[in-house]
């Protein structure tokens, strides 16, 4: 129980995807404008991320990886060589169903999440997520874990992020500074602010 | 026909010119950071991923074109998709068999070229729209953009970190008895979002036209008039 805990503060704050692994940063830096909108997305992000990264793991451990076909009676095959093909497909069909599940039982979440859950497809925060864990051979109940805590800590980032941004409107900017660079600077000193987290040891 | 050959000519010159400052990729569209800002602390494993991201674009902008009568649009992402993660495999499976120590080092970031916004967006904004040979021009051209960008990034962190450059010493350290104390920030992840902050900063100096809206300006305070009371 205790290393899935510090996987999990892990994911969130020490090794947060946004801030320094740089993972989703076009969507993070194009949509933290406004708070509402980014935790629409972060939330949209947490969820897809808590579903594709075990998915991802089954389907590798089951079918990808060195001699995983031994239960159908096959030896000796390697397909992890396909991983990253079939996380991006997975991904891409998870993402196309979840839409259409939301639509069908949860309009009212459905409207709320619409129109990022298509750009999470190509959110490099997902695909990073998956191929993280495949590299460091986390079980499933690691995955789980790992996923759910890796969304959080990318929905915490946009959010913070968004936060600063609104305030920043109202400051006086050098003009060549102006948006863009300035979100760079800020992103840079809120990463360097979560690096502080780094020195605590569970 | 030669006016022909002179007009594409023109065109081909233009895809491959205008992202490299006028449309960077990177400064001016915000595509494909994530790579930008996590290879760069060394200038070979940028180089490298440059390379690969240069030549994947090429591919699958030129291949898409080459296709791009014949997708059905409500499947095209999929079908893009498909056909970028193929060439990202081959580009992996190159890079272990062939350079496994920089492979390691870029661990996932090779993979994540499959969703880098800069292939997606080539292939949906430019290959969908035009032929083959312009399209593949307009993959180098981008890769290029992305490609000076990275190697400036990579250039500062290195030479400021540890002091060299391409593994080849620069400035002496201090604790081989050089006079060169590195700063240890420049290898850590935030250096590189403040180099890629000041770059767009130094382009939007040179090229004003690039500046963005202000959506809310401050209105100068006439000081002296009304300060004395």
């Amino acid at each position: 129980m205790e290393a899935y805990i510090s996987l999990f503060v892990k994911a969130v704050f020490i090794e947060n995807l946004a801030l320094s692994f740089f993972l989703g940063m076009c969507t993070f830096i194009a949509v933290s404008k406004k708070i509402s909108t980014a935790m629409g997305l972060g939330i949209a992000v947490m969820v897809v991320q808590a579903i594709t990264v075990p998915a991802n793991n089954v389907v590798y451990h089951a079918l990808l990886k060195e001699d995983a076909l031994s239960w159908m009676g096959i030896t000796g095959v390697d397909l992890s060589f396909l991983a990253l093909l079939s996380c991006i497909g997975m991904i891409a069909a998870l993402v196309q169903i979840l839409e259409m599940i939301l639509d069908k039982f949860f309009p009212a979440l459905y409207f709320a999440l619409g129109v990022f859950l298509p750009l999470i497809t190509v959110n490099c925060a997902i695909l990073g997520g998956s191929l993280f864990m495949i590299e460091r051979d986390y079980n499933f109940g690691e995955s789980v874990t790992y996923g759910v805590g890796s969304g959080l800590g990318w929905a915490l980032a946009i959010t913070v992020m968004a936060g600063v941004r609104e305030k920043l409107k109202y400051s006086d900017i050098p003009v060549g500074l102006q948006g863009l660079g300035i979100t760079f600077i800020t992103a840079g000193l809120m990463s360097l602010g979560f690096m502080a987290f780094s020195g605590i040891q569970l | 026909m030669s006016g022909v050959t002179a007009i594409l000519n023109d065109e081909t010159k233009k895809v491959l010119i205008a992202p490299l400052v006028n449309d960077n990729p990177i400064t001016l569209q915000v595509l494909g950071i994530c790579s930008a800002l996590a290879v760069t602390s060394q200038m070979s494993t940028s180089l490298i991923m440059a390379l690969a991201l240069t030549l994947v674009t090429a591919f699958s902008s030129a291949a898409i074109s080459a296709i791009r009568n014949h997708i059905p649009s409500s499947i095209r992402i999929i079908v893009q998709m498909t056909i970028i993660a193929s060439l990202v495999i081959v580009v992996d499976q190159l890079l272990k068999a062939f350079a496994y120590d920089v492979s390691k080092q870029l661990s996932v970031f090779v993979g994540l070229i499959i969703t880098n916004c800069i292939v997606m967006g080539r292939a949906e904004g430019y290959a969908m729209k035009n032929p083959p040979l312009e399209s593949f021009m307009d993959g180098i051209g981008n890769g290029l953009g992305y490609s000076l960008i990275l190697v400036i990034v990579a250039f500062f962190r290195e030479t400021l970190g540890s002091g060299k450059l391409l593994g080849i010493e620069v400035f002496k350290l201090t604790k081989d008895g050089g006079w060169y104390d590195p700063n240890g920030l420049m290898l850590l992840p935030p250096s590189a979002f403040f180099i890629i902050g000041l770059i767009i900063w130094s382009v939007r100096q040179w090229k004003p036209e690039q500046n963005e809206k202000v959506e809310f300006k401050i209105l100068a305070i006439a000081h002296g008039e009304g300060g004395h009371h």
